[in-house]
């Protein structure tokens, strides 16, 4: 399966740009990394349930009720771009 | 040389009234301008704050509250640069978080300031908490207080660095896959990592939601027993802590370690293991033996897949946690074309190499044709190793292991071979998967050049009691906890 691996694709997906230079690295070494957890095909898995966490607690729910929670101006104090008590995105559609 | 003490001979001399907290804190702050500039633990700190704090303890002081009620009160502590700390800067060790301030704290900090606790600094760590060296911070390596040309580990090596050079009394870290406990090692502190659930991650950074906790470091078992005691407990902010009771950790330091059954498991004596780490770890055996422990071998069969398990389900959250630094609601942005380009170039902009290859490898092992190949049946491997343990655990009452296979390396000495800095986890990481606890702490050196050996002690889920227990009996007879990096 790692020969398959294509790094461009993936960091497409994954919406992280990459240089060329670093395609060409990043591509090497996940490779290498993928080759290693091949590994885990020596296993038999069938039967066994997978484990998501390992905390002994289901469905964990709060009373639906209202709480204080941040500011308007709190919740935009880090934001790269704001105007009018919102975040500035790009435009979406055009 | 307040700086050097432990909480508790600081708590004795603040409630005499021999010392102020300022003093205290005046001793730390000292030392971070003598040797920080070389060590670089600190990304920043607020000492204008931090005086702050001290004050208002000094004033606790005068007004009666005593370590009984505040166990916390006037000792500073340190804080990794994941945790967030309101109105403090938070980045992660990444430029991607620009000049991000904190609009809240997480809730160790808030259990942290209601124990009396001076809380300050950002700990310098590897970005987002991947790696192992703290050479991925986007900031600059932290450079082992015992050997400046090498490594402190990773990633939380900025808090381990700064409570071993007594820059700090203790201080905070985040455990994902070892990052408490390798960095003690290599540091030659104390370092612990709570059972999954009984700390609250409220506030922390998610990396691998599944495997992260919060957990302290100090220069002796007790003082890692105090802060474990304050920052402990259900939080309802935090749907995974667990609401079972906080036992009194402090308390269970005194129980006799004659009897408890210890599990050396047999797998971890690998051909990797440094020669001088193995034998330092067997003299410990026999120390325990002699306390009174008795020694049983146990066996963890799928101890050889438990790295490429961590590095499937890890980076699989990863990328699915880091998708939020999107460039939109906080941190820097770069322009783009479209909103995907926006995306690509501000996440290609603001995240350095190891983050970049872990969001890309987590997003293949989740990927469409690929989830069940991998993400799915790392799982399902999860499930053996985490059965491995408990089954080990009917027959233990702890297990004892080296923290590391190798003392501290040089810098730049893996950085080009992600694998290799990955398989230096290997003792480590298990304890994440199968969301038990475990603790490191020192236990000899090696020859030349003289650098700390981590031992680790590994609990059952809920276990940390037995394990600072153990600790603090080893540490009784021993004196290893004791010798100070040279003067740096």
């Amino acid at each position: 399966m790692p020969g398959n691996f294509d790094v461009q694709y993936v960091a497409r997906l994954a919406r992280v740009g990459l240089t060329p230079a670093e395609e060409e690295k990043f591509g090497a070494q996940l490779s290498n990394v993928l080759g290693y957890i091949e590994k885990l095909n020596q296993l038999d898995v069938s039967g066994i349930e997978p484990t998501a966490h390992a905390v002994p607690l289901v469905n964990v729910a709060r009373a639906d009720e209202v709480r204080p929670s941040l500011s308007n101006e709190e919740a935009l104090r880090n934001a790269p771009a704001k105007a009018n008590g919102l975040f500035l995105a790009p435009k979406i559609v055009e | 040389m307040l700086n050097r003490l432990s909480i508790s001979q600081l708590a004795a001399l603040l409630d005499r009234r021999e010392v102020s907290a300022r003093e205290i804190l005046a001793a730390c702050l000292e030392r971070i301008e003598r040797v920080d500039g070389r060590l670089h633990a600190f990304l920043s700190y607020d000492a204008a704050d931090a005086l702050a704090q001290a004050q208002a303890a000094d004033q606790a002081l005068a007004g009666g509250i005593t370590h009984r009620q505040k166990p916390l009160l006037g000792i500073p502590v340190g804080i990794k640069d994941v945790i967030a700390v309101r109105d403090q800067p938070l980045n992660c060790g990444s430029r991607i978080l620009g000049h991000y301030v904190s609009p809240y704290s997480a809730t160790v900090i808030d259990k942290l300031q209601e124990a009396g606790a001076v809380v300050f600094g950002r700990l310098n760590m590897d970005e987002f908490a991947m790696g192992s060296s703290t050479e991925n911070s986007a900031f600059g390596v932290t450079r082992n207080p015992w050997d400046l040309t090498r490594i402190p580990g990773g990633s939380s090596g900025g808090s381990a660095a700064a409570v071993s050079a007594a820059e700090c009394i203790a201080a905070l870290g985040s455990d994902t896959g070892g990052s408490i406990r390798q960095p003690a090692a290599l540091c030659g502190c104390v370092g612990l990592k709570p059972t999954y659930g009984r700390v609250s991650r409220y506030g922390l950074t998610a990396f691998a939601s599944s495997l992260d906790q919060i957990g302290p470091f100090g220069r002796e078992t007790r003082d890692a027993a105090t802060v474990l005691g304050v920052i402990s407990g259900h939080d309802p902010r935090d749907s995974t802590s667990v609401p079972a009771p906080v036992p009194d950790y402090e308390a269970a330091l005194q129980k006799p370690v004659k009897g408890l059954k210890l599990g050396l498991p047999r797998e971890y004596m690998i051909g990797g293991l440094d020669a001088e780490v193995g034998r330092a770890v067997q003299a410990a055996v026999k120390h325990f033996k002699g306390l009174g422990a008795e020694m049983v071998e146990v066996s963890l069969p799928h101890t050889e897949y438990a790295v490429a398990t961590y590095y499937i389900v890890a980076t699989a959250e990863a990328s699915a946690n880091l998708a939020r630094f999107d460039g939109i609601r906080y941190g820097a942005r770069v322009d783009g074309t479209d909103p995907t380009d926006l995306y690509c170039k501000t996440r290609g902009a603001g995240f350095g190499a190891e983050v970049k290859r872990r969001i890309i490898l987590g997003a293949y092992v989740l990927s469409s044709g690929y989830h069940d190949a991998y993400y799915l049946r790392a799982q399902k491997v999860r499930t053996l190793i985490r059965r491995d343990f408990l089954e080990a655990f009917e027959k233990v009452d702890a297990i004892i292991t080296p923290t590391s296979p190798t003392a501290a390396f040089k810098i730049g000495e893996k950085t080009d071979d992600p694998l290799q800095m990955y398989l230096s986890d290997i003792f480590t990481i298990s304890c994440n998967l199968a969301g038990i606890c475990g603790l490191s702490l020192p236990c000899g050196f090696t020859a030349a050049p003289k650098l700390p050996i981590g031992l680790q002690l590994l609990g059952k889920p809920f276990g940390e009691e037995t394990i600072l227990q153990l600790a603090h009996a080893y540490e009784q007879s021993t004196s290893w906890h004791k010798e100070q990096p040279p003067e740096l």
